[in-house]
Order: C-alpha cells, then structure tokens, then sequence
C-alpha cells in the first residue's frame, strides 16, 4: 500500500492539530513532516499565550505525546519554508502541503507619526517578552511614565497586564530572566488602552478583564459616563452575550472604584488615534480625537505606544494570497487561484480564516482541512509520488540547513528546565536562537546521525 | 478557575464545544454535557463555541447558575470516566440534580 506523505507548514495550534488528525482520521497510512521556521515548535503557544496563563500554555504538553507517540510524524524546526526551500520544491516532494504558518504581520494605524521610535506593534513587545528570538533581549526599555495600548482585544489586555504585574508573579513564569529584570526595572506606573468605540464594542473576554481587576497593584479607572451605552451599543450587547457578561464585569470595575494603588489601567473608549508626536524622532504623545465627535482632539503624554489593531497573514512566493483579507483564498480549505484549485494545497488556521479565535477554534479548523486532504487523498487514482523521509533530509541537508528535530527540541526544552532549576522555575525560556541551535547540535554530536520521530 | 456548563445545555447538547475544546475535558453525560476542571486549561473555546450560552468561566456564573460548578465537579466523581471526552461518548450518566429535572424543550 502507498503512503501519503504530507508536508504541515507551520507548528503552533493549527500546524499541530492538522499534523494530528491527519494520523488519527486517515483510513490508510500517513506520515507527516512539520515544518518550523523556529528551532522549537508550538508557535504562539509558546510565544502568544500569555505567560501568566501556564494552563493554557500545558497544551503543549498533549501535543508533544503527539510528536513523540506517532509513528511517521516528523519536526522539522529551523527551517525557513520560501528561503531554505520553495513551495514549488514543497509540492514536488510530497503529496499534499498544508500551510498554517499564521499571521505573522501587523495591520498598521496609517497615521503621522507611527514610525517614531517607541511607537510598535503588540507583537513586538509580546514576542519580547516572550524571548522570542526575533527581538533582541534590548528591544524594549520601559523607562516612561505612560504606555498606552492602542485596541481592545485579549492581546492588548495582555500587554497592559503584563505592564503592570508584581515581579513576583512573573518570576513564576518561563520568561527569560533578563526580561523579568527589564520588567523590575520599569517605571511605567499607568497604562492607557484606548478604544475606538465604546465599551459595549470591546472585543477581550470577560475571563481576561476578571483577571485584571485581580492584579493587586492595579487600579482599574473607567469613566462611569462610557457605561451610559447608546443605542448602537446597546443593540450590540443585546445580541451578543459575550458583550453582555463583558459589561457586567465593567460595571463591577466602575463601583470599586479607585483604591489608590500603585499602578493604575485607565480604559479611554470613543477615541481615534489620529497621529504620534515625538521629540527628536522619539514619541513623546499620541493625538486622540473622539470617535463620536471628530472636532474634538487632545494630546496624551506617552513615552509607549503599542497598536493592537489586528495581525495579518503574510504573502508567500508561490502561493495566492488576498491582500484585504490577509488570508489565502480557499474552497473548503483547498488553496484556490482565481476559481482554480490548486492541486495539493491546503490552508489551516489564522492564514486561512483570519487571526481570531482561542487555542480551540484551530482543531475543528484543522479537522476540516484535514477531511478535505483525505478526501482528495482517497480519490486520487494515482499511487503516492512523494519523496521518502531520508530525500528530503538530504535535500535540505544539500542546502546547509541546519534541522532542528524532535530530539533537538527536546534537548532545548532541557537546557530551559535546567536554566529555571537555576532559579527555582519550572522553565526558563532561552532567548537566543544560536544558543538553541547550539544546544540542539551539542545534542546531535552526542546521539550521532538525526533522530527521526 | 475553570469553565462550567451551566443549565441551558440540559437537552440540549450540542455538542460544538467538544469539538473545539483542545483539553478534551468535556464529556457528553445523560442529559448535558461536563467539564472536567482537572483536565480544564482555561482557554475559553467552549464559551464561543457554545449555541445557547451554556458555559461560563467560574468567576462570571451568575448566581442561580452557581450550583453548576460544583455539579460539573460531581460528575466526574460518581462516573470513571477517560482521559478523553471524544473518545468516551456518550455517558449515561447524570448528577441527581439533572437526572431530576423536568424535561427541557429542544432548542
């Protein structure tokens, strides 16, 4: 009987679901690569979920018996699909390739200023704080007074908490040690999360917000008048029961009150940024005009502002893309190019449906492209024309690139136990890629030839 | 802290949540569905997921629905159940509570 061989573009939630259920739900045999332009997998589980919200993070842990219980399942981190190998090269080597690499851009305000130094994506500073190798252990120095988070979704409710939590609690994390230190060191003392509409409108969950008014050192300041809802607002949270529990929980934030903490998470709702100001190309305010009344503007002294108005997918050579959306275009998770299928392309997660949705969503989004690759798989007349494990090794070996495997990343995750043993953590994160490269390869020296599974 | 099927799942059972949910925690009893709050981690799928509001995270239940907490708790220490509630399927099982009540309306 032939194998299929599939090639999951991708490792965090979508890419580990798809490579999965493509081994549970298939009636003849399937192995599976995944690919990781990172040398560790899990994606944003790994660097989006927060790091105060460990049980979330322990998913990990289902999807590593995953890699390691399943026969034919491969990771192959370190790998920078469209750079080290094409999409083109992809298709030839395998017989179906699913691409749930994410969203990995940033919708931008488009307003003056936003280039200013100080002025950054969410993205930016969660992927700091994360130790994500991307940013440097110095991107961010939090010496201002005010930060402000421009959006009202669970990742800039992140951000704001993130700049307001004891020291304590994140020296419970897995974050670097170097960041918490960043973090000890801040003076930020007040977080501004400025909303476009009004709080009838905000998109985080209700959980999220009750965890913030749980963070001791906090005051929560909302202006009770923006409870007053209008009549859009109001026929929004009639609909919407999210919404609904959401402005309980405002409501219960307005009667505390403010309790004279230290640090203080102001919501300013109905409010447009219209531009950045800065002092020697460095910001120095955001200019704000009222949602509901234009004429009126003021300037809010900032020293940091981060937009958290929605990630974006990323074109690929060789692979259709709409650039409204930010999502390549599907029929039923196949990759469509105009009306045409593309043959043996699939879409999953963020890249296919958008950024939204929690850790979850990504299983029946992986579920349906995977019904989709078995189908096709079934149908086909043809046995399987993939290249066998050991080609595409040596393909990728031909070309110098250095593969991160599961036994690679088990060695890093030992490094990072080791490292937070130091300190009395569970883990502690390492920063640098070349660290974990090294330690990878110092595994890889120990072993012998790659380990496959 | 951990998310709670409430009493508009009673008949009702849908089941979508179970789909979505990446802990496998929720298992599909007699009459509505449970979390399992070993096995919760708190991510939230089952809110969005659910068609009739059902399921709540423990600190926002409103107060005639905080009995649930303790019933989805209860259940999984009357009935053994697995570590995945995919795989069980259906239980034909319920607390007292739920076994008692009158029977729900389809939705």
């Amino acid at each position: 009987m032939s194998t299929t061989r599939v090639a999951v573009i991708g490792s965090g939630p979508s890419g580990a679901y798809t490579a999965q259920l493509l081994t549970e739900e298939s009636e003849s045999p399937v192995e599976v690569d995944v690919f990781d332009r990172l040398p560790t997998p899990f994606g944003l589980v790994r660097y989006g979920v927060a790091p105060d919200h460990p049980r979330v993070k322990s998913i990990t842990t289902s999807f590593a018996e995953v890699f390691e219980d399943t026969p034919g399942l491969r990771f192959l981190g370190n790998v920078h699909v469209g750079a080290d190998v094409s999409i083109d090269e992809l298709r030839s080597h395998y017989d179906a390739v699913v691409f749930a690499h994410g969203a990995p851009l940033d919708r931008r305000l488009d307003v003056p200023g936003e280039e200013l130094a100080r002025v950054h994506a969410v993205r930016e500073f969660v992927s700091w704080y994360q130790g994500h190798p991307d940013q440097s252990a110095e991107a961010f120095v939090l010496d201002g007074r005010r930060a402000v988070v421009v959006g009202v979704g669970n990742v800039a409710l992140d951000a704001a908490r993130m700049l307001v939590r004891e020291i304590d609690d994140l020296r419970r994390t897995d974050i670097p040690e170097h960041i918490v230190d960043a973090f000890a060191a801040s003076t930020f003392e007040e977080v501004v999360v400025i909303g476009r509409r009004g709080p009838g409108f905000a998109k985080f969950t209700n959980k999220e917000f009750i965890e913030l008014l749980e963070v001791e050192s906090t005051d929560i300041v909302i202006d009770p008048a923006d409870l007053e809802l209008d009549a859009a607002q109001q026929a929004h949270v009639d609909a919407d029961p999210a919404a609904r529990r959401l402005l309980t929980t405002f409501r219960k934030a307005a009667d505390r009150g403010i309790l004279g903490r230290p640090k203080s998470i102001r919501f300013l709702f109905d409010r447009t940024p219209i531009g950045f100001v800065g002092d020697d190309g460095t910001l120095s305010g955001i200019r704000l005009a009222k949602t509901s009344d234009p004429s009126t503007t003021e300037v809010l002294e900032t020293q940091l502002a981060l937009r958290s108005v929605g990630y974006l997918g990323k074109p690929l050579d060789g692979l259709p893309f709409d650039e409204r959306t930010g999502t390549v275009p599907h029929l039923d998770s196949r990759v469509v190019d105009g009306e045409v299928v593309v043959p043996g392309v699939y879409v999953a997660g963020w890249i296919k449906r958008g950024p939204n949705g929690v850790v979850g969503t990504n299983r029946k989004c992986a579920l349906e492209t995977v019904t989709s690759v078995l189908e096709d798989v079934a149908a086909r007349e043809h046995t399987s024309t993939a290249s066998t494990a050991a080609e595409v090794d040596e393909l990728l070996s031909s070309r110098g690139v250095d593969v991160v495997d599961w036994h690679g990343w088990r060695a890093i995750e030992e490094a990072e136990g080791a490292t937070g043993a130091s300190v009395g953590r569970e883990r502690v994160k390492l920063h640098d890629r070349d660290e974990m490269l090294r330690v990878a390869a110092a595994h890889r020296s120990l072993v012998g030839a790659p380990g496959h599974g | 802290m951990v998310y709670v099927v409430t009493e508009a799942c009673v008949d009702v059972q849908d089941k979508s949540c179970m789909q979505e949910c990446p802990a496998d925690c929720i298992f599909e009893g007699g009459r509505m569905s449970y979390i399992n709050p070993d096995l919760c981690i708190d991510c939230g799928a089952c809110v969005t997921a659910c068609p009739v509001d059902a399921v709540f995270y423990d600190a926002e239940l409103p107060a005639d629905q905080e009995p649930y907490l303790e019933l989805n708790e209860r259940f999984f220490a009357e009935v053994e159940t697995p570590k995945s509630g995919r795989k069980a399927g259906k239980i034909f099982f319920d607390v007292d509570e739920i076994a008692a009540l009158a029977p729900r309306g389809k939705a």
